[in-house]
């Protein structure tokens, strides 16, 4: 824990940094430029070394860090005082997208602004949290009742809205964003115990709900062996990837499974599978350091803010990243059903890496904003 | 600095808030170690199996089929060969949309409505994974232009390969058979792994009989393939062995001369060597192109083959079965003379027709008027009806069947090739077990002349003949002589000594010999035309006419008057030199009508070219000494100068053996 507090204790407050200047969190940012350089390594061979498809992925690189750059300036009290009309906006766009938005593979979620394709889920990821955090900032925690249930319809509107589009993955990230809020503003366990006991009772509503091929993929994770060509090929060959890898991996750029065509999007969503056979368990053990090391600095982050509004999103930003990979690396060992999500900052694509880096952004500007106060 | 005095309770809050955070790690961590415990699982317990599925994935193991052995005769001319050609196939489960490429392939290569009716065919019954043929022998010019275009056609991709061809054609296409794509009724009976990659197995003739042979052993090789099965370079590999070829017993220059005679007429000339039951020619008219066959003959094609009014695929030689008629005669002579029942000199009184005592039918001779007083030489050599009436009734059916059935009528004579007809050689009891009735006297007397019931194949009379020519050493005929493995000298495929008929007495065969040679060479002979112009030897032969259909009692047969299809069967059996023979033969000619007139040149046209390929040396051409082939002792034999003119032969050492 000392190096994730090494930047708590400024020697009494005498010195400021120059990152402090900046805005930046060193802790943070290293563990964040570590994550996305063994990305752009994995990346390079997932994509079989295909160049230009590195180009756009380290143009994206540097967009979401000018973005988390850009956003670790904006001081909290300003994204607090956003977060209601921020909020209420991505609620018309996710409306406008139901309507208007453009089809791409088979979902309508992105919206045509003319110059750019926007997807206004994506903005959702950090509008929910510091919507509901704003929502509890001011008043004593716990939450009252009546207070929890107002949140409950803050973060279901969203979350419906763009389960209809449909996007699942982010549908989920959400709904646990907010929920997160929820839970670091101390609700109680009873109620948690009862809205875990309503979850399951929804369950066969939410099956009934479902899109055929969301049921189906339900289906191929309980049993991917009875489609292996169909359904059940992508988590099947992922199996065979990571499994095959060992130990120690069968070295970069020699993994079979991926450098011969057989696992299905290996530079994105099955990114993981690819450092799991190349790289094999102690690869993925490095990986998983890294991550481990960024939660925790955020947590930290978000414990020594300074008032609710700030821990409150801050904590959440940090567990929806958690979110984010385990649900990747669920799925991509067979643990959990497919989702559509990548794996942060590791997989891929564009638009979620933005977001990403926004979050962490403001996870920087929470804990650079701070007012230094006296030991 | 103050301190900001909070409106609620921030150190309480912030307590609540780090319990919370405290919570949700403690969850985190569960659930990476759960993770963790996946991976370990999945890499380190289970890294074996994935590995092999991860290597099952990556390699493939792909059968190379083996060359198929080729096929000569018995001067080495190829019959069966191997030619190299570039088919386009399609491999169904790496093409998109197959109608849509279907379409496009036909913009870039020639694809005619037959190989697309071709390719359903075989696309219904291949595997998700097979390439299926869809255009058979593209020229280099198409192979280059779909080059060009390949990109465009996941799936769709050339491939060299090797394919059947008979040089010859329809001239050998019953003996040498050919071969077909591999369907159901064939995996049952082949072994699977070893037919991994072939395409073809034998369906018929010496393709099918000596597939194993033919075929070879399949060969391997591992490569690594992508996701979509193609090939990215070589791991290992074991090569095939190829099949081994064969060499024939059969000429087919002789063939040649044999198919030539028929003209266009139908029927089967079967030419066997006589000392080793080997198949000289082997012919059945008309024949067929078997190329077809290999790429996969059209259904239409097919049918109109089938329905061909001259049965074109019909292997007469092999299946055909026919009365064998008079040609039965000198078998019978000598059941009768081996039994003791006649000699040379006992004669008969031939009016024209026979009476059983006590019964008003007349069985009628061919010769209305009859032939008057008949002994056995003249008998044979006119035919006579009458004579034989008499002697089939003292022999009975029984008798006559156990010894005519020494001779292999009645049963497949063996040979290597598939398929062989039975004949029928009528018994007492056969009749009463298939018709369940008893024989009637009358049934003897026609069978005596090779009528009624009795069927043969001209196979079987060839070997009867040859068995007959060589005092009863009775040989499986055979077809392939040598097999040959790649890469080493041929072998001679061994055969069972031959099955030495009892013989009472040999002068009784001599008997028999010279009255058939009478019937080519004598004065009265009824195949004088085929003994014309032969000099040096004699051919020793017998007539036949099988009739199609049975006669109303008192009316006359006019070949003339009657349509083809009711034409009598004109045959003709043979061997030469009677007294060393080299060769037997035996001829049919479908609705040819008269068996000394139309076979009887056909016999004579395949002895001809026997003897010009085979010419026999002053020694045995004048044949005064002839190897006795029973006792391996010599016989010195005065042949007259006549031909007409009974021989006379003084054996000098007469064989005592009882076999």
């Amino acid at each position: 824990m000392s190096m994730l507090q090494a930047e708590l204790h400024p020697g009494s407050g005498t010195r400021v940094g120059w990152l402090q200047r900046l805005h930046i969190d060193g802790v943070l940012l290293v563990g964040l430029l570590l994550l996305s350089g063994a990305g752009l390594i994995i990346l390079y061979s997932a994509s079989g070394r295909n160049e230009a498809v590195m180009l756009r992925q380290l143009v994206r690189l540097a967009v979401a860090y000018g973005t988390l750059f850009v956003v670790a300036q904006i001081p909290p009290g300003l994204i607090r005082r956003w977060a209601p009309w921020l909020f209420g906006l991505g609620i018309g766009l996710l409306v406008a997208v139901l309507v208007f938005g453009d089809i791409g593979k088979g979902a309508r979620r992105w919206l045509d602004l003319g110059f750019v394709r926007f997807q206004p889920s994506e903005m959702m990821k950090l509008t929910v949290p510091a919507m509901v955090a704003w929502y509890l900032a001011d008043v004593r925690l716990p939450p009252s009742p009546g207070r929890i249930a107002v949140c409950g319809f803050l973060i279901l509107l969203p979350t419906l809205l763009i389960a209809k589009q449909p996007d699942l993955g982010t549908a989920l990230l959400i709904a646990s964003s907010g929920f997160f809020v929820l839970f670091l503003a101390g609700i109680s366990w009873r109620l948690l115990g009862a809205l875990a006991l309503l979850a399951a009772a929804a369950l066969p509503v939410v099956w009934y709900l479902m899109h055929d091929y969301q049921r189906q993929r339900v289906l191929t994770f309980l049993h991917p062996e009875a489609d292996p060509l169909g359904a059940g090929y992508h988590i099947i060959q992922s199996k065979i990837a990571i499994g095959s890898g060992g130990l120690y991996g069968k070295g970069w750029l020699n993994g079979t499974q991926a450098q011969l065509d057989f696992l299905p999007e290996r530079s994105t969503d099955f990114i993981f599978a690819v450092l799991g056979e190349e790289f094999g368990l102690l690869g993925i053990l490095v990986v998983l350091a890294l991550y481990l090391l960024v939660l925790l600095r955020s947590l930290v982050i978000s414990t020594q803010a300074q008032d609710s509004f700030t821990r409150l999103l801050g904590g959440s930003l940090a567990l929806t990243f958690f979110v984010y990979l385990f649900v990747n690396t669920g799925m991509v060992t067979g643990l959990l059903p497919v989702v559509g999500l990548p794996l942060p900052l590791i997989s891929y694509g564009g638009t979620s890496m933005v977001t990403l880096m926004a979050g962490f952004g403001m996870l920087m500007s929470i804990h650079t904003h701070r007012k230094l106060l006296p030991g | 600095m103050s301190r900001p005095i909070p409106l609620k309770d921030n150190l309480l809050e912030s307590r609540l808030f780090l319990h919370r955070v405290a919570a949700a790690l403690v969850a985190c961590l569960l659930l990476l170690g759960i993770l963790v415990a996946r991976l370990v699982y999945l890499q380190v317990i289970a890294h074996d199996h994935y590995r092999t599925l991860s290597e099952k994935n990556r390699i493939k193991t792909e059968p190379l089929p083996p060359n198929r052995g080729l096929i000569y005769d018995a001067r080495g001319i190829l019959l069966a060969e191997n030619l190299p050609s570039y088919r386009l196939v399609i491999i169904p489960e790496q093409v998109p949309d197959m109608e849509d490429t279907l379409r496009r392939l036909a913009r870039v290569i020639e694809i005619r409505p037959d190989d697309l009716e071709r390719f359903r065919r075989l696309l219904a019954r291949s595997r998700r994974f097979e390439a299926v043929p869809i255009r058979l022998n593209l020229s280099d010019a198409e192979v280059a232009r779909f080059a060009v275009e390949r990109y465009d056609f996941p799936g769709v991709d050339i491939q060299a390969a090797l394919t059947r061809h008979y040089p010859l054609g329809p001239l050998t296409a019953h003996v040498v058979g050919y071969v077909g794509r591999i369907n159901e009724r064939d995996l049952q009976r082949l072994d699977p792994a070893n037919y991994r990659g072939s395409t073809h197995t034998g369906k018929t003739g010496i393709e099918r009989t000596y597939e194993s042979v033919l075929h070879g052993t399949v060969g391997y090789r591992q490569v690594e393939t992508n996701a979509q099965g193609r090939p990215l370079r070589e791991i290992s590999r074991q090569p095939p062995i190829p099949g081994s070829n064969l060499h024939l017993t059969l000429d087919v220059r002789l063939q040649a001369a044999a198919a030539e005679a028929f003209g266009d007429r139908n029927g089967a000339a079967v030419a066997i060597d006589p000392r080793t039951g080997a198949v000289l020619a082997m012919v059945s008219q008309p024949g067929f192109d078997p190329d077809p066959f290999v790429r996969g003959i059209p259904l239409k094609a097919y049918r109109a083959l089938q329905r061909d009014p001259d049965r074109p695929l019909f292997d007469r030689a092999l299946r055909g079965q026919y009365p064998p008629g008079s040609t039965l005669k000198p078998f019978v002579a000598l059941a009768g003379l081996e039994l003791g029942l006649i000699t040379p000199r006992s004669t008969t009184w031939c009016p024209g027709y026979y009476q059983l005592p006590g019964k008003e039918h007349k069985y009628r001779d061919w010769k209305r008027w009859g032939h008057g007083l008949m002994n056995l030489r003249s008998a044979i050599a006119q035919s006579c009806d009458v004579y034989f009436y008499d002697l089939a009734r003292s022999l009975g059916i029984d008798r006559m069947h156990d010894f005519l059935a020494r001779f292999g009528f009645g049963r497949r004579t063996g040979i290597d090739l598939v398929g062989e007809a039975s004949g029928l050689l009528p018994s007492s009891a056969w009749k009463r077990r298939v018709h369940h009735q008893p024989w009637f006297p009358g049934e003897t007397l026609i069978a005596g002349i090779g009528q009624g019931f009795d069927l043969a194949t001209p196979l079987q009379l060839a070997v009867a003949t040859a068995t007959l020519a060589t005092y009863g050493r009775y040989h499986r005929p055979y077809v392939v002589a040598e097999i040959q493995q790649p890469g080493e000298p041929p072998v001679h495929l061994p055969h069972d000594p031959p099955v030495v008929l009892p013989v009472h007495d040999r002068h009784n065969w001599q008997e028999v010999i010279r009255a058939m040679v009478e019937v080519v060479h004598g004065r009265h002979g009824t195949a004088q035309r085929v003994g014309k112009g032969i000099h040096g030897f004699h051919i020793a032969g017998k007539t036949g006419t099988a009739q199609v259909f049975g006669l109303p009692q008192e009316e006359k047969y006019d070949a003339r008057k009657l349509e083809e299809k009711l034409r009598d069967h004109a045959l003709f059996i043979a061997f030469a030199p009677a007294r060393d023979p080299r060769i037997a033969v035996a001829v049919v000619v479908e609705h040819g009508g008269s068996g000394g007139a139309v076979a009887g040149p056909i016999a004579r046209r395949i002895l001809d070219r026997y003897f010009a390929d085979h010419p026999l040396t002053r020694d045995a051409g004048n044949s005064r000494t002839v190897h006795d082939m029973t006792t391996h002792r010599k016989e010195t034999v005065r042949v007259p100068d006549h031909a007409a003119a009974p021989i006379q032969v003084r054996q000098a050492a007469r064989s005592t053996e009882r076999r």
